[in-house]
Order: C-alpha cells, then structure tokens, then sequence
C-alpha cells in the first residue's frame, strides 16, 4: 500500500505554514497525526502533491483550562487530552469521549484538531464539540476568525474551513451540570454506529438546560435543539427522555452501510441517546 | 518517482543516516532499508499492531507514519528491548507463561506492553486490556498475553523495590 508521490513540508511556525497552503492551493494538505488521511492516502483515495506536516508548530499545542474559558490547540492528541487531569476537571466529557476513540497506538498520533477539521461524519470530536457550543479558530492568509462548530460543517468532509486556512483552536466555556458520551460500535477501534453527547444542568429537581448532539447518524454530526427543549422544564423522566430521543429521530439522517441499515441505526441512536441522557442526569 | 530526502533515525540507538522518498512507510524503512524485521507487517491498516514500534516515546504503528514524518525522531523495536542471549522481563514472561503462539504479535505486543508499563507500572488487568486493545492477536485468545504482561510488571516492580 504506497501512495502517489508527494514532495515532504515541515514548516516551522504557523505563518510558514500558510505561505506553503497559499502558494500550493488545492495541491496542498496539512497533516498532524495524520491516521485520517494516511489510510486514505495508502488506498490512494487522496493524492496529495505537498504534504505540510504541523508537527513543529508549538503554537497549535496545550491545552489552557481558565474559570472562563478551555483553549484546546489543534495538535493536542487524544492521548494528551485524556491525561490532562484540569481538563478532566472542567470538562470531564472530553476524557470520557476520547477514551472511547479508536486504540492506544492511534490516540498518542490522533489530534483532535485532525479529528474536527477532517470533517468526517464518524469522528467524534465534531459532535461532542457541538454539544459543548465550541468555537474552531481558522487562520489564513486574511488573517484569523472564529466559527461555531454548530455552523462548520456542510457536508461529510465538507466544511467552512477554505483550502488555505489551518484550524488553530477549540475555544468553549466550561461545562456545567451532568454529562455523558455514550458510543455503541461494533468493536474497539471502529467508529461510531451511534454515539451520544449529552450536558444537563439541574435546578430544584428539573432539568434547566440540555445540550443533545449525536455522531454518525447524517453527513455531519447532529447538534438537535429540540432534544434538548423537550428535557427542560421535566423531571428527566421516561416521558420527557422519549419525546427527546423522537426529536433527535426527527433530526437524523443515517444511511445503511456496514454498520446496518436505517431502522437499525434509528433504533441504536435512540437507545444510545437514552443511555447517554438517563447517565448525564444521575450525575447532574 | 517522488523527491527524495535526506532523513535522520536514530533506532535503538543507533543513527541511520538515508536518502528516502517521503512517502515510504516507516515500516518498510525497518524492515527494508534497515534489516529490523522485529515489527511486522500484519494489516497494514492500522488495525493490528503488529508493526508496533516506540517513537518518542509513544506507541505507533510503523504502517501509518511516512518516514519523513519521523525524520529526527527516536525509535526503539523489539530489538532494542531485549537481546536473545539478555531477554528483557517482558520476553521471558511471554515465554514462561506461554503469551505467544505463532508469534506473529509478538513483537509488537511486547513493544506496546513495554510503554504500558512505562506509564502504569503496576496496572490492574483491566488496564492492561484496554492498553493492549491496539494489537490483535488470532492464537491465543489473549488471556496468556495479559497474564505475561501482569507477572512482567510484578517482577519489575520487585527487582525496583530491591533497588
């Protein structure tokens, strides 16, 4: 499994970086961990002429935890963000979720700005940043901006990101409240037949708020605000969960593939969003 | 035929020094180029472990890694752990407790196992069976491997207390 010939860059600081995407256009790809795009790259399903590795660039890593704010850099790997013991404080969905992301040896490459950038509907990072209201700092040749990750993605691989911008960071407050990622898939490694971010905040024994994203399940990850409507105001009981998973059903789009077919993937989502719901409000 | 580049490796020690198209697999680079044939080619998807090597001190599977993307990098393979005349722990323990049979995993298990270890010395077996869930093994059903893994860390940390 060789792919087609691609000529190495290993740009020094962001700015480099963007000269090489600039001048390169489509031709160019950034790689951090790079175990999205080398498999596809092995099955030549993605030529690529210049390769420009981020490796070096130390402004795209660390993670800062304020009462505020949670800046995670692009090139964090899901290994750094799992032993990250401030994160974990904060916003403890995040180790929950990463845990359940592919094996170790893929962890300690993997970076979760790869896995939100990529744009592929089974990442799990996508959703999960939705969930959490996140915003993804793109930096390009104009300069830098800041998207929701609830309006950056279009299409499966298809996002807001333009060929010549680097996502830099993930921005999000922290979470409060109760939270669960719950993730059915068919083994360890594989990607999601249906997974589960779900943040509930309790008051005086009803649920005062609810943020219900799912993975997936559609050609991008499914952030549903009326899954989350239909638990506020409730006692988070069997009534309230099932108009919740009927709206997150009205809002997804799942296609049969080898992880099953329609009516089997709605049938998992909602059992999985059960879970996810019935485990955030126990520790709300 | 791509451009080559001048590429640095220090593997178990050692500094290689060789002219490579960037595109070639870390893999191949080991086992082709520099006669490392400890890691193996199993997938070569990133689903079995086989090709497991320690890379800056991180586990990763040589067949998803371009050799120019571990140019100036440190690595170690199974070779480096552990000589036939001067086994390391782990390699004895997979002998003694019978953690192989075709041996084909082998190599890359103990390699991964040896990290594990590095960052949890004295790991229940549920850790080591979640550390371990990158390599797949098709003889022994695992549970002699987890046994190997757990008396190699027993007899680790009793050869450190001694020290």
């Amino acid at each position: 499994m060789i792919p087609s010939a691609f000529e190495y860059h290993r740009p020094g600081d962001l700015a480099s970086a963007i000269g090489i995407l600039t001048e390169y256009g489509d031709e160019a790809r950034v790689i951090a961990g790079g175990h999205s795009l080398i498999p596809m790259m092995k099955l030549r399903m993605a030529q690529i002429g210049h390769l420009v590795d981020l490796q070096n660039l130390d402004e795209l890593k660390g993670i800062r935890v304020t009462g505020s704010a949670i800046t995670i850099g692009a090139l964090v790997t899901q290994a750094e963000l799992i032993a990250h013991d401030g994160l974990a404080t904060a916003a403890p969905i995040l180790r929950e979720a990463a845990l359940q992301i592919a094996d170790p040896q893929v962890r300690y490459m993997g970076t979760v700005g790869g896995n939100v950038a990529n744009g592929d509907p089974g990442n799990d990072m996508p959703g999960l940043m939705q969930c959490l209201n996140a915003r993804f700092t793109l930096v390009g040749p104009d300069g830098s901006r800041d998207v929701a990750a609830r309006d950056f993605y279009h299409s499966a691989y298809m996002t807001e990101r333009s060929d010549d911008e680097i996502l830099t960071q993930i921005t999000f407050a922290p979470p409060a409240g109760g939270f669960a990622y719950e993730k059915q898939k068919r083994k360890i490694g594989d990607y999601a037949t249906a997974a589960a971010a779900v943040q509930l905040t309790k008051s005086g024994g009803t649920v005062a708020g609810a943020s219900i994203a799912m993975t997936n399940l559609s050609d991008t990850p499914v952030w549903s605000e009326a899954a989350g409507a239909a638990l506020v105001g409730s006692t988070c009981g069997a009534e309230a969960v099932m108009q919740s998973v009927a709206a997150m059903l009205g809002d997804i789009d799942p296609q049969q593939d080898n992880r099953g077919p329609i009516d089997f993937k709605r049938h998992v989502a909602g059992v999985i969003l059960a879970r996810a719901i019935a485990r955030a409000w126990s520790r709300a | 035929m791509g451009k080559k580049m001048q590429i640095s490796l220090t593997v178990n020690g050692e500094v290689h020094d060789i002219l490579a198209e960037p595109r070639e697999l870390l893999i191949h680079t080991l086992r082709e180029r520099l006669g490392i044939t400890g890691p193996h080619i199993g997938c070569e998807t990133s689903h079995c472990g086989a090709c497991t090597v320690d890379m800056n001190g991180k586990s990763v599977k040589a067949c998803t890694l371009f050799v120019a993307q571990a140019d100036g990098a440190e690595i170690t393979t199974i070779e480096g752990l552990g000589a036939p005349d001067a086994l390391h722990a782990l390699q004895r323990s997979f002998r003694e407790h019978h953690g192989l049979q075709c041996g084909y995993c082998t190599p890359g298990m103990i390699t991964r196992a040896h990290r594990l270890l590095q960052e949890i010395p004295n790991p229940t077996e549920e850790e080591v069976r979640f550390g371990m869930a990158g390599n797949l093994c098709r003889c022994t059903g695992y549970q002699n491997i987890v046994k190997s893994i757990l008396a190699a860390a027993a007899e680790l940390n009793a050869k450190e207390a001694a020290e």
